[in-house]
């Protein structure tokens, strides 16, 4: 048992005592109707410091859609602690592996989704330069993203531990 | 500040450059005043990004913010991701000044500030506020005979706390903007429903992502309209991309296309369905096009 998970959300500002279990979080969710995530458990789980609620898979099944946040009787900023919660896990090591790359995307290319020829070829069809004006065009915006990146530790962070 | 610069993310640029098109074609006719913005990258995505570091995600996202102040221009965002992003980090960096000075410290190791100079819109709620659907219907040079499914997405309207844009689950501002063109937006089943795409499910864990579609797929078809109408290029791509995948897992039929509000309001003020990219789409309904073209060249 741990005190940081209460730490960590009370530090935001996320006060999750005043939840009473009501379930609307879960009977709203979109994922939770076709998947394991079950918002109400997360809430109660996090609010008791239980750790196991970092290394369950079911934290990546949220889509952050905030139907849960908008609609909580008692106006518990949900998807914000849902988001904490992510932040710490990630702290901790766990991450899908496929998130993992689209943030060494973002470390090479400056994009998570980054050109490619079959679009450059459909861009030049509509008139527009093939390469966009982002970073893939200037080399030093591309530098300055990965100097930022790198200032703030980011690849420290997803590197696998 | 009036003045606009054209925050593009990675999707558009990247995947589906009629929206790009689309969105540039627009803005010119309706005379407003945009210009590129060299070297934005990613926004950064806010499921992703968001998700795993505060002070990365605030660093990206404010020194994209800060090309444009240098510009003294506003950014406009024609996705809900990047307005999310952009406009929560902007928010929090104006209210907060430890987290502004945090990450100012950041910025300066490339030689940066953030100052709190600009405002991050989307093209949906400028749109509406800068013209409102009367003053567009006066632009409006073909009427748009379409039945449409309005897909609004999350992030345009939500967390509401920070939007301002009204009530979420039945909001109307949007279709209002669509029915200028002279569709009609049909009522559906779980309307306001996520894709599915959002928060990193799309790419972390693809097969519940895509049971989520089928099911907004599923209750669009029941409404039986020509197209599905986005305000997000991430939506877009689940829909349009995502509608193959969807056939292939559940052994599906869908067709539906998918059109981003640029390219809609693109049809309306004269433009053609090539112009628009509308026929780069993944899904390719010969129907559909066929109709547009019609509408487009007059003959219906």
């Amino acid at each position: 048992m741990s005190e940081e998970l209460s730490k960590v959300l009370k530090d935001a500002g996320l006060d999750l005592l005043s939840c009473m279990q009501c379930g609307t979080c879960t009977g709203s969710c979109p994922s939770g109707r076709h998947t394991g995530l079950n918002t109400r458990r997360i809430l109660r789980d996090a609010r008791k410091n239980r750790v196991s609620v970092l290394s369950d898979d079911a934290l990546w099944l949220c889509t952050t859609c905030y139907t849960c946040q908008e609609r909580c009787p008692r106006d518990i900023p949900i998807t914000d602690a849902l988001l904490e919660l992510r932040r710490l896990a990630v702290k901790k090591g766990f991450m899908l592996p496929e998130h993992r790359k689209i943030s060494e995307m973002v470390m090479e290319c400056g994009h998570a989704v980054p050109l490619d020829e079959e679009t450059k070829q459909k861009r030049e069809e509509l008139g527009l330069d093939p390469i966009p004006e982002t970073v893939q065009k200037y080399p030093e915006a591309l530098q300055e993203v990965r100097n930022l990146l790198k200032a703030c530790k980011f690849n420290e962070l997803v590197a696998e531990k | 500040m009036e003045k606009l610069s054209l925050f593009l993310g990675c999707i558009v640029p990247n995947r589906y450059p009629g929206i790009e098109k689309a969105t540039k074609l627009c803005l010119q006719k309706l005379d407003i005043d945009v210009s590129d913005l060299p070297g934005a990258s990613c926004c950064p995505a806010p499921g992703v990004f968001k998700s795993f570091d505060k002070a990365t995600w605030l660093a990206l996202a404010s020194r994209n913010i800060v090309l444009s102040e240098k510009m003294g221009r506003d950014l406009l965002t024609v996705c809900n991701g990047c307005y999310g992003s952009l406009a929560d980090a902007n928010l929090e960096l104006k209210k907060d000044p430890e987290l502004k000075a945090c990450t100012n410290n950041c910025l300066k190791e490339i030689g940066i500030e953030f100052r709190g100079t600009a405002e991050v819109r989307h093209i949906i709620e400028y749109l509406y506020k800068e013209f409102g659907p009367e003053k567009l219907k006066e632009h409006i040079t073909t009427q748009l005979d379409l039945k449409v499914a309005l897909h609004y997405g999350c992030h345009l309207i939500k967390p509401s706390r920070d939007r301002n844009l009204g009530e979420t689950e039945a909001p109307f501002f949007f279709d209002e903007l669509v029915e200028a063109t002279g569709a009609k937006s049909v009522d559906y089943t779980d309307k306001m429903m996520c894709c599915g795409a959002g928060g990193g499910v799309r790419s972390g864990h693809a097969a519940e992502s895509l049971e989520m579609l089928e099911h907004k797929l599923a209750c669009i078809r029941q409404a039986g309209v020509d197209c599905i109408v986005n305000a997000c290029p991430f939506c877009h791509l689940q829909f349009d991309r995502g509608q193959l995948a969807v056939n292939e897992k559940f052994g599906a039929d869908y067709s539906i296309p998918v059109l981003h509000y640029s390219q809609l309001l693109g049809l309306a003020l004269g433009f053609s369905p090539y112009e628009l990219g509308i026929e780069q789409n993944a899904v390719q309904n010969i129907e559909f096009l066929a109709k547009i073209y019609e509408i487009s060249a007059g003959l219906k």
